[in-house]
């Protein structure tokens, strides 16, 4: 195989890999926080409003995690700098 | 110096003859002129200025009190009230000097991420360098806003709470806290667009236009977010008598 070859081949199994793995946490972590809102609404429906916007907020910073694994997979496949190098040798 | 200018690729639509890349709204050159020029991203921020500007100054020039308001000065007011009221929720008492920053950002975030529903128009949060100057912005408003507050002692002394060992850890939190800002909207407006992407590369008609309304919901959580950071971020120092009674 040229070098290239196995450097595409990586790239692509590497933002697999990163995108799959990446995403459990934050995706347990969200079902989590979601579920404690719920709880927490259906206990003071009053304060339903600040709990909703706080929760929301949450979400967004809990989502953060997985977005740092879709930037290094959009990294690995469109701006990967190995490749550059392996196509111009 | 020549300068070659092509606003015919303003109408191309995104992905359709470009390849995919990270790079690729900054790289479309509306006006060239080798070494500098403007790209569709500042082209693109300078028209979300202009409506808002625009926006703004139509609806306060004719502005009124009592029965007869115009619809768009309620929309405005409703939304300056709104962002007043999540300003003291969340930095309490003088929050007025915060809210007309998180204002500014929430306006300019959510228009642009908004104005996606046209669709040649490429969201300029979409591009890192529009993302991280916003985060930028930011980063500069908490020492001034803490100085302001605190004084250069009381904004010093916050990076050796608790102990002076975490020094370095306070700082690394205070640079990487502000540009995890730039990059969550930056990765949240481009997962958005390239998914609408490469989604209309495979199926073209309706599936689309599903991901590109959630995308409008998730634009505007971005922008209410990233709003709200900047308030918490700036009002996290405050004078003593403040802190102890809250």
């Amino acid at each position: 195989m040229d070098s290239y070859a196995i450097i595409g081949a990586v790239s692509i199994l590497g933002a697999c890999l990163c995108m799959g793995i990446g995403s459990i946490g934050s995706a347990l972590g969200e079902g989590q926080a979601a579920a404690a809102a719920l709880t927490a609404m259906a206990q003071q429906p009053d304060e339903a409003g600040r709990i909703r916007s706080t929760m929301f907020v949450t979400l967004a910073m809990l989502e953060t995690t997985a977005l740092y694994a879709l930037l290094i997979a959009f990294l690995t496949l469109y701006a990967n700098p190995f490749w550059n190098y392996a196509v111009n040798q | 110096m020549e300068c070659r200018t092509d606003f015919s690729q303003w109408f191309d639509l995104p992905w359709q003859d470009k390849p995919l890349g990270l790079e690729s709204f900054d790289s479309i050159m509306l006006v060239d002129c080798g070494n500098y020029g403007i790209n569709v991203t500042i082209f693109n921020s300078w028209l979300v200025i202009a409506l808002i500007t625009l926006v703004s100054w139509l609806v306060t020039r004719r502005i009124s009190t009592g029965k007869n308001v115009s619809k768009m000065q309620i929309i405005l007011e409703t939304l300056v009230i709104w962002m007043q009221k999540e300003a003291k929720e969340t930095s309490g008492s003088g929050s007025q000097k915060y809210f007309s920053m998180a204002l500014g950002l929430f306006c300019f975030i959510v228009t642009a991420n908004l104005l996606t529903f046209i669709p040649w128009f490429r969201p300029p949060t979409a591009s890192l360098s529009t993302t991280m100057a916003l985060a930028l912005i930011v980063f500069m408003a908490i020492p001034y806003f803490s100085i302001k507050n605190a004084g250069i002692k009381g904004y010093l002394k916050k990076f050796i709470e608790p102990v002076p060992l975490l020094l370095p850890m306070n700082i690394f939190s205070e640079v990487f806290s502000v540009f995890a800002m730039g990059l969550r909207l930056f990765g949240n407006m481009l997962s958005g667009v390239m998914f609408a992407g490469i989604l209309s590369a495979f199926i073209p008609f309706i599936a689309p236009l599903t991901m590109q309304t959630l995308g409008l919901l998730t634009g505007s959580i971005q922008a209410y977010i990233f709003a709200l950071l900047a308030l918490v971020y700036t009002s996290s120092v405050k004078k003593e008598e403040e802190t102890s009674i809250t």
